[in-house]
């Protein structure tokens, strides 16, 4: 029973975490435009251009790209096409750790998929016939690639971060111990899989207990199965606490800032928000403002520069 | 394999903690391979006595050492004063949002050095890395917010806070041409150039400390008087009349700068120092502008008569008061639109950041010189003969005009059109490098900080602007570097006497204006001249 509660907690950890923080990035206020280009929405993003390229570029419609901007996240996302093109050396070690993570997210959901399968009286392993069999497959290749990868990854990302001096001032303590902690959660997912669940019986098994909220196995887990559990679910409420978090927060980066073009115009939201912003205190002391929390900024930014 | 400078070396005191020896300065391309470096020029003694030097080689800012330990003291807590306030709402709405993300998110990969000029041709030295200061930056932020706890520095890495650190801080602020192009490479999207920027601020805002160069005698003085470059509307007004008897002398087209036109069709905006420094650009703009009979204004009107806003740089409150002026010069003379000459942060300042600054209601449309005037070259009224340019031309793109608003390729139409030796730079367009002048340098040259922006920070574009040139090295055959920004000619300006450049390879700089009269067939050949060829 206590052991289904860690997952739970992890879970729940997790969507608070994310939620609070993409919460506090929403809350913070509209910022001035800060683009860079290329923007992947713009019709001329293959070179990087802009609106602004035209003549009367406040009378033309605006063309915007959904497909332009999926077609750079999506390669940025699952093959960190960024790290590939400006830092080779770091891609060979930090695609397999990120990718390893893409495809140990599916088979956290296969073995969901494949626990109501389970619910639904399909039986899954090897053994099995049809969709049964396919989750078995599926479960077991992306359990043991995923793993492999993540601890691959992140055993030659630490030998890394350790080995190159620069990497290694530039960290704080807990960049090593997040890598450790990763290979940790891969080693003994694989060692877990090698001695005791060469058919993820056992994690499938856990989970159906998840899905059919029917918390006693009855027999008691391996240890190593149990130590999988707690590991997987402490990376799950551990990773969007920290720094990591830039698993969701890039969509703020790239989509809130990096690609955000969007004009202020009269009679729009934008502008009224500007308006309020204009009309907050400013507490800047330099001579030049000594804003004190008395002028707001329309105020400082109005008033006269003496002459002298 | 570099040696990293340990973060706690940056906080202990010492003569000076980085050196950047002449001998690793990359070699550069043909015929400067074999060229000695020199040493450099040393800070003088008094520099070194009373200005807090302790950084590198030179000094840009260089604050007045604090005369006793209750001073540093004092200046640490307004630093601390002034890092509080950055992270406010009120005090900082305009870049919160970007900041926060990038102090919070990280991976300190250092996939971003490579991509930084200055790191790269010092030879990689360290403290030019694009995320050393940054770091320091995010360093002081979580233990601040974490109260300095053992948890923060387990987290995030320590620091220690104390005046040393503050200074070279400040200096190191002042190392970033903020041309953004770290930031391009970064996977998660962290922007050490605005965390550069964002520095500077908060010791003009809060200290009232910053390099004299873009406060007092920039946008302070653009405040006071009317330009930075100290000229009044008169003193402006005459010298344009100066300008434009000597095009007419010089292209037999008559040209007269027409002021404070109401409901003309545009209000042309120049950076000033092209008044003092590049009168054939101002000039050149004139003829084309009455060649293509276009309805044109300056503005008389203080502040309006110079485009530039180094509030940009370092200060917002200082760059919302030069934006404002320059929209209400144009709201009052009521024209159809503004063009802003050939200045890219000019460019920035008024069309991308001005857009959430001064209310909607406020705005005048503003565009580029550089679709407009390839609007009046493809307009037919100009007669063009692109044979007067029959030399190479190579295409500087100013980073605020190209990678931070997107203006690509109507610069290099007008070029294909124009000039047939035309040959770009690698890399180009979005992926440019900048001058070296960028975020002030070009202005800035107290101490030996110009001599230091010249060698470390423009030498990528040198070495580009050789590369580009490589097929014929002859002196005798004149080259030109077209740089459609100030601020830019001015670094370039720089960098080719330094080497000597137009003595030994023949190259030359200026606009794309001045190449596009050097082209007109009403006007006399020779416009742009040569002296070496």
């Amino acid at each position: 029973m206590v052991l289904y509660l860690v997952p739970f907690a992890a879970a729940v950890i997790f969507i608070i975490a994310v939620v609070v923080r993409a919460l506090k990035i929403r809350s913070l206020p509209i910022h001035l435009r800060w683009e860079l280009y290329p923007v992947a929405h713009e019709k001329n993003a293959r070179y990087g251009g802009s609106f602004f390229e035209h003549v009367d570029w406040w009378k033309k419609p605006r063309e915007s790209s959904m497909a332009g901007e999926l077609g750079v996240m999506i390669p940025e996302i699952l093959l960190l096409k960024g790290v590939h093109e400006h830092n080779r050396s770091l891609w060979w070690r930090s695609f397999p750790f990120h990718f390893g993570l893409y495809v140990l997210a599916g088979f956290v959901a296969l073995l969901l998929v494949g626990a109501l399968a389970m619910a639904a009286d399909v039986e899954v392993g090897p053994r099995a016939h049809g969709l049964g069999l396919v989750l078995h497959w599926l479960t077991l290749i992306a359990g043991v690639g995923g793993c492999a990868l993540l601890a691959l990854g992140s055993l030659a990302l630490l030998v890394r971060r350790l080995s190159d001096p620069v990497l290694r001032e530039y960290s704080a303590v807990a960049d090593f111990l997040n890598l450790v902690l990763f290979l940790a959660a891969a080693g003994v997912t694989l060692a877990a899989w090698a001695t005791a669940d060469r058919d993820f019986f056992w994690l499938r098994g856990f989970f159906y207990g998840v899905v059919t909220f029917h918390f006693e196995s009855g027999v008691p887990f391996p240890p190593l199965v149990v130590a999988e559990i707690v590991l997987g679910s402490v990376l799950l409420a551990y990773i969007p606490l920290t720094h990591m978090s830039h698993f969701f927060t890039k969509y703020f980066m790239w989509h809130d800032i990096r690609w955000d073009d969007k004009v202020n115009e009269k009679g729009g939201k934008m502008d009224a928000r500007i308006k309020e912003l204009l009309g907050q205190k400013v507490s800047w002391s330099a001579p030049h403002i000594q804003g004190e929390g008395k002028k707001s900024w329309l105020d400082v930014a109005t008033e006269e520069v003496t002459k002298k | 394999m570099s040696r990293p400078i340990p973060f706690c070396d940056f906080c202990t005191p010492s003569e000076q903690l980085a050196h950047v020896d002449p001998k690793d300065l990359p070699p550069l391309p043909p015929p400067y391979d074999k060229w000695e470096e020199k040493p450099w020029t040393p800070l003088s003694q008094t520099a070194r006595t009373e200005r807090e030097a302790t950084l590198d080689d030179t000094l840009a800012v260089g604050v007045p050492k604090p005369k006793n330990k209750q001073e540093e003291d004092e200046l640490v807590a307004a630093f601390l004063r002034g890092l509080d306030k950055l992270f406010t709402s009120e005090n900082n709405w305009t870049f919160l949002h970007p900041l926060m993300l990038s102090m919070e998110h990280c991976a300190r990969c250092q996939t971003c050095s490579e991509a930084c000029h200055t790191f790269v041709e010092s030879g990689r030295n360290e403290v030019y890395r694009p995320a050393f200061r940054s770091e320091i930056l995010r360093r002081l932020y979580h233990q601040r917010r974490s109260g300095g706890g053992l948890l923060s520095r387990w987290q995030r890495g320590g620091i220690e806070l104390n005046w040393t650190t503050v200074s070279r801080l400040l200096e190191l602020s002042y190392r970033c041409n903020l041309c953004r192009r770290c930031a391009q490479t970064c996977p998660i999207g962290v922007d050490n150039g605005l965390i550069s920027r964002e520095i500077r601020k908060l010791f003009s805002q809060e200290l009232g400390i910053a390099a004299k160069e873009i406060h007092e005698k920039g946008s302070m003085l653009q405040l006071r008087v009317g330009s930075s470059t100290g000229m009044n509307s008169l003193v402006v007004k005459d010298n344009l009349e100066f300008i434009d008897e000597d095009m007419t002398t010089k292209t037999g087209l008559p040209v007269k700068t027409p002021w404070d036109v109401q409901g003309a069709d545009i209000l042309l905006m120049h950076n000033a120092g092209e008044i003092l420094a590049w009168p054939e650009n101002p000039g050149a703009f004139g003829i084309i502008l009455d060649a293509a009979g276009v309805k044109w204004t300056l503005s008389s009107e203080a502040v309006a008569y110079d485009a530039i806003n180094y509030g940009l740089w370092y200060d917002d409150v200082q760059y919302a008061r030069v934006l404002i002026k320059h929209v209400q010069a144009a709201a009052k003379l009521g024209v159809k639109k503004v063009i802003m000459g050939e200045c890219g942060h000019a460019h920035k300042a008024m069309m991308v950041i001005g857009n959430r600054v001064v209310p909607a209601d406020m705005a005048v449309p503003v565009e580029s010189t550089l679709p407009y005037i390839e609007s009046l070259v493809d307009g037919g009224k100009l007669k063009l003969d692109p044979k007067r340019n029959d030399f190479a031309v190579t295409l500087h793109d100013p980073c605020n005009v190209v990678r931070l608003m997107g203006i690509v390729e109507p610069q290099r139409r007008i070029l294909r059109k124009l000039a047939p030796k035309f040959r770009e730079m690698e890399p180009h367009g979005v992926d440019n490098y900048c001058c070296g002048g960028g975020s002030g340098f070009a202005i800035m040259s107290g101490n030996n900080f110009g001599e230091w922006r010249t060698r470390i920070a423009s030498r990528r574009k040198f070495r580009q602007i050789l590369e580009a040139f490589q097929d014929d090295l002859d002196p005798k055959h004149p080259k030109y570097v077209c740089a459609p920004c100030s601020n830019c000619k001015g670094a370039i300006r720089d960098v080719l006497k330094y080497y000597e450049a137009e003595e030994r390879v023949g190259i030359h700089y200026g606009g794309l204006v001045e190449l596009i009269v050097n082209a007109m067939t009403d006007a006399k050949p020779g416009f742009l001249e040569f002296s070496a060829a």
